[in-house]
């Protein structure tokens, strides 16, 4: 995914979109709104941002899961195979990005990537419903021209790079000036 | 009468035991239809899918209800309506926590005394609406039509205003008028000729430049305005924001600029003085299409940028940028009108002062600029029943409330007060939580609902404004019942859309189509309304070339997009005394106010208070979302905060995520304590809550003791002497910390 935190307004649109579409249970979320500001009065900046779990290229949730639960599914992601799961917690330790609980039935849960709605050709629910167009899908085992499109000439981080998981998630900068 | 016998003839019950003993019942079952045992995932080609119109803010978007086993399991944004174009803000997804509310009415109410004791005991529909049929019949046989009055809030009300209509009764009020959209559609009136609509007449997705005062987008989430500020952001739009408080609009922006509260007028005035000082106006336009260009000028000159920097607490040359800017960019620029900004007693001279700024630029039916978006005209079949005359159309006191409205023909605090004196005998209350909405605050409120005669609210959820009811009647939800068709939102193509039933209702709730007909009937007139709701859309639908079962199918019909600019040398003859733009309104001349908007200082905060501003969350709507749990369900959303500047903070000894009790200038204490933020986010000068918390119905069990009420904190209110909205932001804190 590649999110613009130039647009987003930290609605919490996408967790709600996500909690009705994967029935999360009441009380948890698989993604979340992170607003942060910068500064002091009257000198302030802030970004909003859509946070979930990154869909690692090196997870350490399935590095250390014991049984095989978590892993990589064909399309790249990393999923869950709720069968497998005792519920041990290995990989919420492991996780540096905290994008996992367990859910009140016994299993690790996170986003999906909502691979039941992509399977059919569709969009994440949260993609599809942010108001504000912050959130993108790309793929980017396509040479993709839309990612490269997103980014270009543009600041863009990843979160924790320095921990070697090879995080999915690109994010546009809010510090990047209008029109960049 | 004596009305002071009978002031607290109506205590306030609490909605319970017979209730009670259901809603649990249903509250397990009810509950997974959103929390859920985690079968992760929808095939789409088993649902069913009912596009409708959503009701948790007067946007009206599109949604797209997706039903399984008989169940709402989700709502998206409908891909077919203009307004949401496929997206949605979490309330429209959030209409599955008001439907499986296990919270809600169920029943009918009758309030009953016993032992002195009163309480509310279980009815058939039969019995409750013969004995608001009775009540109200028997009021307006005594006293008149003048004597009942409506306060309404909601789409679905159209039904209760046909039913008064056939005893003459059309006193009607909707506090959204005093408090919302009243002042931008008179100012709109008073300065273009024509009232400002929803949405809002700018042309957003053509904008280079522009400035908001006050009004939060983002926290606001007018879906379709939010994607197309978005759409701005991503092109380069520029955005100024004054605002005393760094909201997330001003996150956004190139210019925060944190104004004093309550100086808007002088930040306009000193725009204005920069745009025609530096003769960076649109000279040929103010020429050829206003009127007032040289009292304008007398009224600003003196405020120079230096001068209104003193009063405003910004410096001058930023005011001078944001003018400068501001005409660069004209006419793809503007200064939007903003709703929901009325908060001193001068909201139809500040918006004025907007539309002023925008004409000086000559922004009108420019790209970019202002614009007038239309409505889809909508034929609508002769009632059968002629109505009786009405006594007046307009009931206000106020010279420009409008006359054109048959919805709002007097101001809601007008209402409370009639109520109190005793002209008002009987109230129906549709959807308006009145001691906790913003209509001169919650003691005047109670006390107008204690002292009617006659009470019935018609309502989903036991809010406090039921409890003081002799009548409850509870109406099933947006999403369990059809309501007249929607061809009141403006756009760029206009549309007519229709709401329908996504699932039946719940319990023994019932459509308002059906209950103002059962009320009719009991009143013997038969043939006012349809034989049935759908048999009536279908009428109007057929004389539009379209039909019930057609309109189903995506919920819309939307006709192409329309014409919004002007052409060169073409007069605008608009509707206005001069037929132009109205810089100086002669209007308000002859009516005695002033014809330019001048600026009047507002009163400062005692030593130790602080100014008490409110706005909302993304997530709630006010007290339309209080008690639903599924938007209540994310930690931003649980409760309201009381954003303290960190050095006032630190003046107080308060920390951060302490809870604190407030008091205001009267010496009125929350009743409930509430989470303090520290932040950098506000001038110190003031503090900020979210409206629509701080609940006291206990059987609002979400809601209930969740966070502080503002409402409860204002004691003190300025009304528009000249259009009778109502201003609530001279009301000051401070904290007293829990011991």
């Amino acid at each position: 995914m590649v999110i613009d935190t130039r647009v987003c307004v930290g609605c919490s649109a996408c967790v709600y979109a996500c909690k009705s579409e994967n029935a999360v249970p009441e009380g948890y979320c698989r993604d979340w709104v992170v607003q942060e500001t910068k500064g002091n009065f009257p000198k302030l900046t802030m970004e909003n941002r859509s946070e979930r779990c990154q869909h690692c290229e090196n997870a350490p949730c399935v590095t250390y899961c014991p049984t095989r639960a978590s892993h990589y599914a064909e399309d790249g992601t990393v999923q869950i195979n709720r069968s497998l799961c005792t519920g041990c917690k290995a990989c919420l330790a492991a996780c540096p990005y905290d994008a996992r609980y367990i859910h009140p039935d016994g299993f690790a849960d996170k986003c999906s990537l909502c691979h039941h709605r992509i399977e059919q050709g569709l969009k994440t629910a949260c993609v599809s419903v942010c108001p504000t167009g912050s959130l993108h899908l790309v793929d980017f085992n396509d040479p993709d021209e839309e990612a490269q499109k997103l980014m270009a000439g543009r600041i863009v981080y990843r979160q924790k790079e320095h921990a070697g998981t090879g995080p999915s998630l690109f994010w546009i900068s809010a510090s990047n000036k209008p029109g960049a | 009468m004596d009305h002071w016998q009978n002031f607290s003839r109506r205590d306030f019950i609490k909605i319970s035991s017979l209730f009670l003993a259901g809603s649990a019942a249903m509250s397990s079952s009810a509950g997974q239809a959103f929390s859920g045992l985690g079968q992760s995932g929808s095939d789409e080609n088993s649902d069913r899918i009912v596009y409708s119109f959503c009701e948790h803010c007067f946007w009206r978007c599109g949604i797209a209800a997706h039903v399984r086993d008989g169940k709402v399991y989700k709502i998206v944004g409908s891909e077919h309506h203009p307004l949401s174009q496929g997206k949605l803000c979490p309330r429209g997804t959030g209409g599955i926590g008001l439907l499986y509310d296990p919270d809600r009415l169920q029943h009918p109410l009758i309030r009953e005394t016993k032992g002195g004791k009163q309480y509310y005991r279980k009815a058939s529909w039969d019995e409750a609406t013969g004995m608001v049929a009775e009540k109200l019949y028997g009021i307006h046989e005594k006293y008149g039509p003048g004597a009942i009055a409506m306060l309404h809030h909601g789409f679905g009300v159209s039904f209760f205003k046909q039913m008064f209509s056939q005893i003459g009764v059309n006193k009607f009020a909707k506090p959204s008028y005093d408090l919302c959209c009243g002042p931008a559609r008179q100012a709109s009136v008073l300065t273009y000729g024509y009232p400002s609509g929803t949405p809002e007449g700018f042309d957003i997705k053509n904008s280079k430049y522009m400035i908001f005062f006050g009004t939060h987008f983002g926290e606001n989430m007018h879906n379709t305005a939010v994607q197309e500020i978005s759409e701005g952001i991503r092109r380069g739009a520029k955005i100024a924001v004054f605002d005393p408080r760094f909201s997330t609009i001003a996150g956004k922006a190139e210019h925060w600029l944190p104004i004093k509260p309550g100086t808007d007028i002088a930040m306009m005035q000193g725009l204005m003085h920069v745009l025609i000082s530096e003769n960076l106006y649109d000279r040929s336009f103010v020429q050829h299409h206003t009127v007032g260009f040289g009292e304008l000028w007398d009224s600003v000159r003196k405020m120079t940028p230096e001068k209104v920097a003193e009063i405003t607490e910004i410096p001058a040359d930023a005011i001078r940028t944001v003018a400068r800017e501001f005409a660069f960019n004209a006419p793809a620029a503007f200064v939007h009108s903003g709703r929901r900004t009325n908060w001193y007693g001068d909201a139809l001279q500040r918006i004025r002062a907007i539309h002023i700024l925008n004409a000086l630029v000559g922004n009108f039916k420019m790209p970019g600029g202002v614009v007038n978006f239309d409505k889809f005209v909508l034929k609508k079949p002769k009632t059968a029943h002629a109505h009786p005359p009405y006594e007046k159309s307009v009931y206000s006191r106020y010279p420009f409330f409008p006359d054109d409205e048959p919805s709002n023909t007097i101001a809601s605090h007008e209402i409370v007060q009639q109520a109190i004196s005793g002209e008002i005998k009987a109230l129906m209350i549709y959807g308006v939580n009145l001691p906790e909405t913003m209509t001169l605050g919650r003691e005047t409120a109670i006390e107008a609902l204690r002292k009617v005669d006659f009470m019935v609210a018609v309502d989903v959820l036991p809010a406090e404004v039921t409890g003081y009811a002799d009548v409850v009647l509870p109406e099933c939800t947006y999403l369990e019942r059809y309501d007249a068709l929607d061809a009141g939102r403006n756009f760029r193509t206009p549309f007519v859309a229709l709401r329908q039933p996504a699932v039946p209702p719940m319990y023994e709730s019932k459509p308002g189509n059906q209950i103002a007909k059962m009320i009719t009937d009991k009143w013997g007139m038969h043939g006012v309304f349809p034989a049935s709701v759908e048999a009536g859309l279908d009428k109007t639908l057929k004389m539009t070339g379209s039909s019930l079962e057609e309109i189903k199918k995506t919920g819309v019909i939307v006709r192409p997009e329309t014409d919004l600019y002007r052409k060169p040398g073409v007069a605008l003859n608009l509707k206005t005394p001069s037929g132009k733009i109205e810089l100086a309104s002669s209007r308000l001349r002859a009516a005695g106010f002033d014809a330019v908007p001048r600026y009047t200082p507002q009163p400062e905060a005692p030593a130790g208070f602080y100014r008490m501003l409110t706005g909302r969350k993304p997530m709630l709507t006010f007290g339309r979302t209080a008690n639903n749990r599924f938007l209540g369900d994310v930690a931003t959303a649980k409760e309201n905060e009381v954003w303290v500047n960190t050095e006032t903070a630190a003046k107080h000894d308060l920390n951060n995520d302490e809870y604190v009790h407030l008091k205001n200038q009267a010496g009125v204490v929350s009743e409930f304590p509430v989470k303090v933020k520290v932040t950098q986010r506000i001038r110190p000068d003031a503090v900020f809550m979210v409206h629509g918390f701080g609940h006291t119905a206990a059987k609002m069990t979400w809601a209930y003791k969740r966070g502080a009420s503002h409402n409860q904190l204002i004691s003190r209110t300025d009304i528009d002497p000249a259009m009778g909205s109502v201003g609530f932001q001279n009301n000051f804190v401070t904290f007293i910390k829990e011991a």
